[in-house]
């Protein structure tokens, strides 16, 4: 269970965070810090374990015939992200403390930040793909709203859009290739996954699934030539851009290579796709960060180029290159975090990131200048620091590779050349920053931030300088059990040390430094050359794609989607008509084996009564009120039908119903016109007859067809279990409220919301009242007339008793909470026609929306209360009770379940048809005087 | 005895509510509709009765008594449309 709570405490801790927003900073950020602790703690506590060689599992059972299940497991590769994420996270948020500007939101940050932490540890510690998806998933979101803190920045909103566009691209295409892959070994399960690795590269679709789950890994990881996303995330408050593009957001993708490299490397295509896209992304992302200005900008693209790096290392057909890969991983972590906590120092003292303005801060903090550099001169690969460590395996690794067979040599010069512009790079953020002459007219006066701001950077420098000196010390135990992951239980001889004696790699560094000097001594013919370069403006292009694609979008949904309610329906009905009529040419006979009954004269006139109701209604639809009564008479008559047809519940509901439909039709004619203009042609009304008369046809087929056939249906099980199962001898309301009251709940909830978004689009909807009806005569001047006022207030009482008495008898007699409810909400309806809102709101104060929610609250609470009998969820309970003076009977839960329908409904209705009708109590009315 | 009354009221019934009907398409004003549809509804309360005697079960009587009780409400309601427009003032 405790592998479980530490992605789990977390997301408690996002949303504890959510809460804090009324405390001070100081108590903010230690509850914040809280979780993400112990957590920690948490973890360490499984350390010795995963050192030994154990792989610690655990899993619930969620959806078993879907084979999905909730599965975490913790191994060394697990574990060192694991350490890294929560680690730097809680860096980062007391990092964060003195960042924030009084008017940032604390609380918001916090919890973005933690839920993105969440997301990370969701998906370094699944065990089960869909669910590892899920989490990926979670991240892009995450890390949209924390890209987008500052959402009143365009820059900020539209870089937050990018980096969801692209690295959400990358998520469907993942889920495309965990599915494949999941269907070639048929299970979800990860561990299944990594132990196919012969079925999964011999099958047919090998390559296309590796091809789609790089795309995910590639999107993540910022490679090329989907990097630029990277840059625009930038937007993001600094402790954002620390988090996410030093531990984990980008090292999401990296992560995934490494996941999968037992199932899906080893092959030729993966080392050509992994080695050069890494390459490419390598030299590329070095190159440009040498040339921004911003230093945000340049610490982008130095990620870019450091993420290549590593995916260049498990691109290289060796298992020392995927050690130097994962050593990499934790040292790119280290230094490129403290290295942004110090760019946002150095933004916040002197209120700018250009670094042409930027100069000589050594004078103005040189103890921050002093870490800074330290990390700086890590990220550039300076001996005694933990980048050369990783960087000089990595030169050492691309000289054993032999993918490109005799023009391997290049791939080293290559590297060389690539470590030779982070030098440069690394120098000018030195330089440039700390030295250079003097600051060029700064916002502020620059000076040493906080003391406590620079603590996590104190840490992370600390430790890059521990790796870099006693690196076995230090890094041994979680490198070795990491690598026996990656490497599917097989960990190479090796051995991390400061000094290997005068060799080839240590040549290759002393290339890149000097080089890295020298041609940052010569920047400005660099500087020149590139001003000289066509520019290239991945933003524009990608803006220009969006919006090509969202035009071509909405054409195409304009095509379709017209906004022509005829059209829709026209659509909807040819639909069912081909879908359903087609059967019915494949069917032999229409009329099936059961006798028929005789039809009895008052059947006969009632159907004629139903069709002459529908036709008039059709003739007469352009005056509203006319065909308004007609469609009255089809509704009388199918509620007498049911009657004629045995299913009493099922005429009173249609009664009830049909009473505040008419209600809800007159209040909305009140605002439409009173005729509709002639505005079908001829043909359209051919074709309009054509589809209703053959959906007729085909609806009345079938119809007869089936009720001419035995049918078994599950009713008899219904019926059979009713008052055994249920306690009720009315087995439609024993349905409703007890076989299928979880479908009861759902749909209650949907009227409510139903009820409050009615009642919020009509908050001032403006509308036009007419002064006079479709004839031009003048409305009456008596408002409240006195008999029906008289009348609908004795019937008040009345009808209150028989909804009471239907509600009662409803779980053995024709009735329940549903019909008594529509009883009260006509009763008190009639009170607003007669007496108008004002008499109603002087006499009864109602909150219908606490009404709608107390309702579904008692539904949910009964239903949640078989939990503490320890039953499933909405198990009904009853017995039989000798109560005097009353006798024998039955208490069911069911029954407070059905309170529940009854309060909903009642508020519901009430809302919709109170809220309509106070439409016309505010708005000014066009008075016609006689 | 009772069945034949049964029939023959059925009958007339049945044929009241095809005048109901008749009045409803013919009209000529609105008001005279809204009062043909109220007495279809009336009607129907008999229809619905005499059917409940006819299959000798009680279990019809409450939709008579709702439509005895709110169909009126649907007809308040239109005549409010007529009078005034604005129903729930």
């Amino acid at each position: 269970m405790t592998l479980l709570w530490i992605p789990l405490l977390s997301l408690i801790g996002s949303i504890i965070s959510s809460m804090t927003g009324k405390l001070t900073r100081n108590q903010s950020t230690s509850l914040s810090l809280l979780m993400p602790f112990i957590a920690l703690c948490i973890t360490i506590s499984f350390a010795p374990a995963v050192f030994s060689g154990e792989e610690v599992r655990e899993t619930i059972s969620w959806i078993p015939l879907l084979g999905i299940n909730i599965a975490f497991r913790l191994d060394g590769l697990a574990l060192l992200f694991v350490f890294m994420i929560i680690t730097i996270g809680i860096l980062v948020i007391f990092y964060a403390r003195y960042y924030l500007s009084s008017k940032d939101s604390m609380p918001k940050l916090y919890s973005y930040l933690m839920l993105f932490m969440t997301a990370m540890l969701g998906i370094v510690m699944s065990n089960n793909v869909i669910q590892l998806w899920f989490f990926w998933e979670l991240t892009s979101i995450s890390s949209f709203l924390l890209i987008s803190y500052w959402w009143y920045k365009s820059e900020a909103r539209k870089g937050a859009i990018m980096a969801l566009t692209i690295t959400g691209g990358g998520g469907l295409a993942l889920l495309a290739g965990l599915l494949i892959i999941s269907n070639i070994v048929g299970s979800y399960s990860l561990d299944v996954i990594l132990a196919s690795r012969e079925l999964i590269q011999s099958h047919n679709l090998y390559e296309v699934a590796l091809i789609l789950v790089l795309l995910g890994a590639f999107t993540k990881s910022a490679q090329f030539p989907f990097h630029f996303w990277l840059p625009h995330a930038m937007a993001a408050p600094t402790p954002v851009s620390a988090y996410l593009h030093s531990a984990t957001m980008v090292k999401a993708g990296i992560f995934l290579l490494a996941r999968f490299y037992p199932a899906l490397a080893g092959t030729d295509i993966w080392f050509i796709i992994v080695s050069l896209t890494g390459m490419t992304t390598l030299l590329f992302g070095a190159y440009v960060a040498l040339f921004k200005h911003d230093l945000k900008g340049l610490l982008a693209y130095s990620t870019i180029s450091h993420l290549g790096l590593i995916t260049l290392l498990f691109g290289l057909n060796t298992e020392l290159a995927t050690v130097a890969a994962i050593f990499h991983i934790i040292n790119h972590a280290t230094f490129k975090a403290s290295l942004f906590m110090a760019t946002g120092i150095i933004d916040h003292e002197t209120g700018t990131r250009d670094m042409r303005k930027i100069n000589g801060m050594w004078r103005y903090m040189p103890y921050t200048a002093t870490l800074a550099m330290v990390a700086a001169a890590s990220m550039a690969g300076v001996p005694l620091l933990n980048g050369f460590l990783s960087k000089e395996m990595f030169f050492a690794e691309t000289l054993h590779q032999q993918l490109l067979g005799s023009m391997s040599w290049i791939i080293p010069v290559l590297a060389t050349i690539a470590g030779a512009f982070s030098v440069a790079y690394s120098a000018r953020f030195i330089h440039d920053v700390f030295f250079n002459g003097d600051p060029i007219d700064l916002p502020k006066e620059p000076s040493e931030p906080p003391r406590y701001m620079r603590v996590p950077i104190e840490i992370l420098v600390a430790l890059c300088l521990l790796v870099g000196i006693f690196p076995n010390f230090i890094v041994d135990d979680i490198l070795t059990s990491a690598s026996f992951a990656v490497l599917g239980g097989y960990v190479p001889e090796f051995k991390v040390s400061l000094w290997h004696g005068f060799n080839l790699p240590l040549l290759m560094s002393a290339f890149a430094v000097t080089g890295g000097l020298f041609m940052y001594t010569q920047r400005r013919h660099l500087f020149t050359f590139q001003a000289s370069l066509p520019p290239l403006n991945a933003k524009k292009a990608f803006d220009n794609s969006i919006y090509v694609m969202i035009k071509w979008c909405q054409r195409k949904i304009g095509a379709i989607e017209n906004g022509s309610l005829q059209r829709y329906l026209m659509l909807m009905f040819l639909i069912v008509l081909l879908g359903a009529g087609w059967p019915l040419f494949e069917m032999h006979e229409l009329v099936g084996t059961k006798e028929l009954t005789p039809v009895s004269m008052h059947s006969a006139v009632g159907a004629a009564l139903l069709m002459i109701g529908a036709i008039s209604t059709v003739i007469w639809y352009r005056t509203r009120m006319v065909s308004l009564l007609m469609i009255s008479v089809v509704g009388l008559m199918v509620s007498v039908a049911f009657t004629r047809f045995s299913a009493p519940d099922l005429a009173l509901t249609q009664l009830t119903v049909e009473v505040v439909t008419i209600v809800l039709l007159m209040l909305a004619l009140f605002f439409l016109p009173q005729r509709s203009p002639k505005e079908s042609s001829s043909m359209r009304i051919i074709r309009d007859i054509s589809i209703s008369a053959g959906l007729g046809i085909v609806v009345g087929s079938i119809c007869y067809a089936l009720i001419t056939r035995p049918f078994e249906s599950i009713s008899n099980f219904f019926i059979a279990n009713a008052k055994t199962g249920g306690g009720g001898t009315n087995v439609v309301n024993v349905i409703l409220v007890d076989f299928r009251g979880f479908d009861t709940l759902g749909e209650i909830c949907v009227l409510g919301i139903a009820a409050l978004g009615i009642s919020k689009l009509l908050i001032n909807l403006p509308l036009f009242m007419p002064g006079s009806d479709s004839e031009g005569r003048p409305w009456a001047r008596e408002r409240y007339p006195i008999l029906l006022a008289s009348i609908s207030q004795s019937l008040l009482p009345l009808a209150l008793l028989v909804s009471v008495y239907i509600f009662l008898r409803g779980h053995n007699l024709p009735g329940g909470g549903f019909i008594a409810g529509l009883i009260t909400a006509i009763a008190f309806i009639l009170q607003y026609i007669a007496h108008g809102s004002n008499w109603i709101s002087e006499r009864l104060t109602i909150n219908y929306r606490k009404i709608i929610a107390s309702g579904l609250a008692i539904a949910l609470l009964t239903g949640v209360g078989s939990w503490f009998f320890g039953r499933p969820f909405m198990t009904t309970w009853f017995d039989y009770f000798d109560i005097p003076f009353i006798g024998n009977i039955e208490l069911a839960s069911a029954l407070v379940f059905d309170l529940g329908v009854y309060i909903t409904v009642v508020g519901a209705t009430l809302m919709i048809l109170a809220h309509l009708g106070e439409l016309t109590a505010n708005a000014p009315k066009e008075e016609v005087n006689i | 005895m009772l069945d034949t009354v049964i029939l023959i009221v059925f009958a007339m019934i049945g044929l009241s509510l095809l005048l109901n009907v008749w009045r409803l398409l013919v009209g000529p004003s609105v008001p005279d509709r809204i009062l043909a549809l109220d007495t279809m509804y009336i009607n129907s309360i008999a229809l619905i009765i005499l059917y409940g005697m006819n299959m000798g079960t009680e279990l019809y009587f409450e939709a008579a008594l709702l439509i005895a009780m709110l169909g009126f409400v649907s007809t308040v309601a239109v005549c409010k449309y007529l009078l005034r427009g604005d129903i729930i003032e």
